[in-house]
């Protein structure tokens, strides 16, 4: 470890940094004008050509707007849980990688921040710790519908992550038959896994023989970043705002920054896990050497936006669901299905490794 | 559970391909109804006189009492209107009208009518006090604009009167519905009849 290596690490931060905040900008903007679309609608296009700059300017609105405190707010955490909601939100895409290594200065630099052997857990980790700024966010606000915003986020974050994790858990142990025979919860272990191809045509990805945890993680990452139609958090209709009624300005726009960098990594983490992350054909011997290098990239990208299209579609379709419909389809569905097909997988998996019992 | 989630998603994924609904105003403007209740307008003979004779019946009709008429004789050597008397001073306050239109209908000379322009917002009260300057239309027939360098302003619309008194009788009287019963007047109060309802449904 010198000089140049601390520099690159350095390197690597601030750009998965700022590749976050670029993609928080596009997506907003996006999201507006994919749910405008659905609705037969133009949508924002008076900033910039296409209405692309229209977050810059709503930012450097709330950026200038003055951040409302109220008299009866718990002050030390009021304050503090705009921080909460962002810095998990960038923590969590620091364990995703997001393209193949790279030769730089002679040495192979893995494009991600952080390759962390235990990444899937850690994963688990930020996205219960985001939960702390819904909960404190609505408590510390001292006002009714905040607090029960808050209320709401507990049970639902409690319920979604088990099945999130079940999911992720059969595809760690999927991912023991290839590489070394066990499973990993590397990140970057479990897209090279990915590599290669089923008979020869079809793409080596999870989703193929785990297509029922991805539908599983799919349902779980959209009630974990709160989004419609899982949405109770904020419930504009029920709950005025929800947990950031009483927030405002700067402090309003980074709950809303980490909701959208949140579905931005877990689009990217859905990627990771069943879509074959960064693999893609790169077409190494024909074309220019730099593009080959960034094609990775490339197609992460088109995987998470795939998926996060999804978020902005089933937005724009689906109706908020009523609390007990939501608790009746965690703990009644989901996490049964997750754990009936985690016992299907672990037997297929055993049959392969071990043969039937009976052969 | 599953086929309706899926169907819901086809019919918004279908949308997408839909025409947009949306009028890009103030780049394209939507043409108005017929019978539409725009800002007033003052109208004139075609030889130039005015038609309002400063009888203030469009005052006694008004429900919201915005308008404030005061008539005056005419000067013999330089008559203004065809009548005994004009409108010397008339106003209509904007910000009071409820655009009813009974005004349109009180008065007995159809010197007043509506146009089709609606964008009347101001940034100070004593410009919504709509004068003669604004309300009476210029000889040529055209009508004057509140700010005359507005780029977003739709001449166009101060043209166009609005069809309320095609459809009603001057007299009141059912029989002559669809006849003209006034001297043509110059720009916007110039119209056809309306065709009776034997041609139009036919």
């Amino acid at each position: 470890m010198d000089i140049v290596d601390v520099l690159l690490i350095g390197l690597r931060v601030v750009a998965t940094f700022a590749l976050l905040l670029v993609v928080t900008i596009l997506n907003v903007w996006a999201e507006r004008k994919v749910v405008a679309d659905m609705q037969n609608r133009i949508g924002p296009d008076r900033a910039g050509p296409w209405g692309i700059l229209q977050t810059v300017a709503d930012g450097l609105k709330l950026f200038f707007k003055e951040s409302v405190t109220p008299s009866k707010v718990e002050r030390g955490v009021y304050l503090a849980a705009p921080f909460l909601a962002v810095v998990p939100a960038f923590l969590i895409f620091s364990v995703v990688p997001w393209g193949a290594p790279v030769e730089v200065f002679g040495r192979t630099m893995p494009l991600q921040v952080a390759d962390l052997n235990v990444g899937l857990l850690f994963i688990l980790a930020m996205s219960s710790m985001a939960v702390y700024a819904v909960v404190l966010a609505g408590w510390s606000s001292g006002s009714k519908y905040p607090l029960l915003g808050g209320v709401r986020a507990t049970a639902q974050a409690i319920s979604y992550e088990a099945a999130m994790g079940l999911a992720m858990v059969a595809v760690v142990m999927y991912s023991a038959t290839t590489g070394d025979g066990t499973g990993t919860l590397s990140l970057a272990e479990l897209v090279e896994r990915q590599a290669g191809t089923f008979l020869g045509f079809i793409p080596r990805w999870n989703i193929i023989p785990q297509f029922v945890a991805f539908a599983i993680f799919l349902v779980a990452i959209v009630a974990e970043t709160n989004r419609a139609p899982f949405d109770l958090v904020e419930a504009e209709q029920e709950l005025v705002g929800g947990f950031h009624t009483e927030y405002s300005g700067m402090r309003f726009a980074m709950f809303f920054l980490a909701e959208y960098i949140n579905v931005f990594s877990m689009s990217a983490i859905a990627a990771t896990l069943f879509l074959g992350g960064w693999n893609g054909p790169t077409w190494s011997g024909i074309l220019p050497a730099w593009i080959s290098a960034i094609l990775p990239v490339f197609w992460l990208l088109v995987k998470t936006y795939a998926i996060v299209f999804v978020f902005f579609w089933i937005r724009a379709t689906l109706p908020r669901l009523r609390y007990d419909q939501l608790m009746q389809l965690g703990w009644k569905r989901l996490i049964p299905g997750a754990l009936a097909w985690l016992m299907v997988s672990a037997l297929f998996i055993g049959f392969r490794r071990f043969g039937l019992p009976w052969g | 559970m599953l086929t309706e989630l899926l169907k819901g998603l086809a019919v918004t994924f279908r949308q997408m391909f839909r025409p947009r609904v949306t009028t890009r105003y103030p780049k394209e403007f939507r043409t108005k109804p017929q019978r539409f209740h725009g800002r007033h307008v003052l109208n004139r003979y075609p030889d130039g006189m005015e038609k309002c004779i400063g009888c203030e019946l469009c005052a006694g009709a008004c429900p919201a009492r915005c308008i404030y008429v005061r008539g005056m004789d005419n000067p013999v050597d330089a008559p203004v209107s065809p009548g005994e008397r004009y409108g010397f001073v008339y106003e209509i306050n904007m910000l009071r009208c409820i655009f009813c239109g009974l005004c349109v209908e009180a008065c007995p000379t159809e010197a007043i009518t509506m146009t089709h322009l609606f964008e009347m917002s101001v940034t100070n009260r004593d410009d919504a006090i709509y004068t003669k300057n604004e309300l009476l239309m210029r000889p040529d027939g055209t009508v004057p604009h509140m700010f005359d360098d507005d780029p977003y302003a739709n001449y166009e619309e101060l043209n166009t009167a609005d069809g309320w008194l095609r459809a009603t009788a001057p007299g009141g009287v059912a029989a002559y519905e669809g006849v003209k019963m006034w001297q043509g007047t110059q720009g916007p109060a110039s119209w056809d009849p309306e065709p009776d309802q034997e041609t139009r449904d036919a």
